[in-house]
């Protein structure tokens, strides 16, 4: 009887803590969709933003958001993966290893200003680069790094040991067993760390002030050549991101529309990670079901 | 004791074997005959595990394992560190106490093996699987759904497929370590019926809890206790008058 009521108590408990979560979620979403999407329009979504005057809109920064994104994963991707197989199979399980491994837990914990900072004296005066979007990507590199070395990791270990064993076993060798069983069993959880670091890369300000900057040059949409000095896909200029964007407008102020502006670009955040999210996961399941041969 | 043979495909010699300071294999002798069923079996904790694991040394995966003495595959030494492990486990294939297939379609299972060794014609491929699954007796159940997950099938299936997959690298020695320990009585009798079979081609070791099983499919029966081979004879004399009355005692589940 007594275990009965305890479990119905704790069955409570975790509904009530479940009902709180989510409307507090929902409750979120909706004030700031609520807000934005007063001011969200195409042409919103497709002027260049202005530094005085009203109607400006996030064209740039929008597509700077994004392209930072990319590169940032370009390089966070095959490196973190690479370090999570190397922790996961290679390393000797030891002292070394296991300093290796704090410092990894360290460095993801590190406040994001002052790998901003870190990125500040790094990439921007050391190199000689000045502002511009490799910097931003490097830096946001330094804190997802981590991450994805350990969840890759995680993921690795926690695929069965017997699969290992019967590749092994079948004459396979170590390196054809990770890229043929290890890492596609363990793609659906490296795939959900990549999702976070990804969103954390979207939404963050502090690394990308004084790496990426607060400026985007006059840019050229139909200019592909990554080397001319007016393309959006130059990677040696300054970018100023969405996150960004919001942050400087509502310390500056210059603009008459700040709260319209900042209000709306919060609401094509959100709903840009949100859409991200989704095509991520879905992308994600197809190539899972191919590789696992299920529906 | 020890038997001699002309015709051997393993000849093992004074192999020891320790982890760290544990003692687990301790000078054991055993020949194993080309295309006959040896069982193994003994009380657990004994040594068996080890033991088949030295054959195809995946015995190494293991940190801190030390090994002396020789074990002779058809000749060579394998404890020899030139010895070429790929090639050794294409030949002496494993099927392990639990149907382990892999995440992907029942197809791919099977040629997974093949294809990473260098098969690659979809034609040729075909008939390794087609062959190895008619082998393992498991064609007509799944000749319909080969594109479908491994693990959808049965617990038996799975085993069998394991088998087959094991088939698929063309080995001479097939590996069983308690392959009928987590199947229903039918499975079990299907993968008996299929060791019976599978002996015309290959050699097949297997460690079975089960004196039946190891009485019903073994031609030669070897009996471990605490890390040493007690005795090895055919199995209808270990089952009917051993030499150690160790193991009688086992066998008449005195202990064990
Ligand atoms: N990885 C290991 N590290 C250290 N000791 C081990 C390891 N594996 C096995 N042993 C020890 O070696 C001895 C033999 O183990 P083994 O697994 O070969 O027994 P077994 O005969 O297969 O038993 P069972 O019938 O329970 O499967 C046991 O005492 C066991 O504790
Ligand atoms: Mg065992």
């Amino acid at each position: 009887m007594n275990a009965k009521v305890a479990d119905r108590v704790a069955t409570g408990v975790f509904i009530v803590i479940a009902f709180i979560i989510v409307s507090v979620l929902i409750g979120l979403f909706s004030f700031i969709l609520y807000h934005g999407f007063q001011h969200v329009s195409l042409k919103f979504l497709t002027t260049p933003s202005s530094n005085m005057s009203a109607g400006g809109g996030i064209r740039d920064q929008l597509f700077n958001s994004f392209y930072v994104l990319f590169i940032t994963m370009l390089i966070t991707v095959p490196l973190g993966v690479g370090g999570g197989v190397y922790m996961a199979e290679y390393a000797r399980p030891g002292r070394i290893t296991n300093i290796i491994r704090s410092c990894i837990e360290v460095l993801a914990s590190l406040p994001s200003i002052v790998i901003g900072l870190f990125g500040l004296l790094m990439f921007v005066t050391l190199t000689g680069w000045g502002y511009t979007i490799l910097g931003g990507a490097l830096a946001l590199t330094v804190f997802n790094l981590p991450v994805m070395v350990r969840v890759t990791e995680d993921a690795i270990h926690s695929v069965p040991r017997d699969l290992k064993e019967a590749s092994l076993a079948l004459g396979i060798t170590h390196w054809h067993t990770i890229k043929t069983i290890l890492l596609p069993s363990a793609f659906p959880t490296i795939l959900t760390g990549g999702i976070l670091a990804a969103g954390r890369v979207f939404g963050e300000a502090a690394a990308l002030l004084f790496t990426a900057g607060l400026s985007t040059p006059r840019l050229d949409y139909t200019d592909w050549n990554p080397f001319s000095q007016i393309s959006p896909l130059n990677i040696f200029r300054p970018a100023e991101t969405l996150a960004v964007h919001i942050w400087s407008i509502n310390t500056q102020g210059l603009i008459p529309d700040v709260d319209a502006v900042s209000n709306g670009s919060a609401a094509v955040l959100i709903l840009s990670v949100l859409l991200f999210n989704l095509l991520a996961r879905w992308i994600g399941s197809l190539i899972h079901k191919k590789v696992t041969a299920t529906k | 004791m020890v038997l001699t043979y002309t015709n051997e495909i393993f000849d093992i010699n004074d192999l020891n074997l320790w982890y760290a300071d544990h003692h687990a294999l301790k000078s054991i002798h055993f020949p194993i005959i080309k295309k006959e069923v040896t069982a193994i079996i003994g009380p657990s904790g004994c040594g068996k595990s080890t033991f088949i694991k030295t054959l195809n040394l995946m015995i190494k995966m293991v940190p801190n394992v030390k090994m002396s003495g020789e074990i002779n595959y058809n000749g060579k030494n394998i404890l020899n560190s030139k010895m070429d492990l790929v090639e050794l486990r294409k030949n002496v294939g494993m099927v392990f106490q639990k149907g382990n297939p892999f995440p992907q379609s029942i197809f791919d299972n099977v040629a997974y093996g093949p294809r990473i060794h260098g098969i690659t014609k979809r034609k040729h491929l075909e008939e390794i699987v087609i062959k190895a699954l008619m082998d393992v007796a498991l064609w007509d159940e799944v000749k319909d759904r080969l594109n479908a997950p491994a693990l959808g099938l049965s617990g038996g299936q799975q085993q069998r497929l394991c088998i087959a997959r094991a088939l698929a690298t063309k080995p001479d020695v097939i590996l069983m370590d308690e392959p009928t320990s987590a199947l229903d009585p039918i499975s079990t009798l299907a993968i008996e019926e299929l060791i019976l079979e599978l002996k015309e081609k290959y050699t097949i070791v297997i460690v079975t809890h089960n004196m039946q099983q190891a009485a019903r499919v073994s031609d030669k029966t070897a009996f471990f206790l605490m890390g040493e081979l007690i005795e090895l004879d055919e199995t209808s004399k270990i089952f009917s008058k051993p030499e150690d009355e160790r193991t009688e005692g086992y066998i008449t589940g005195r202990f064990g």
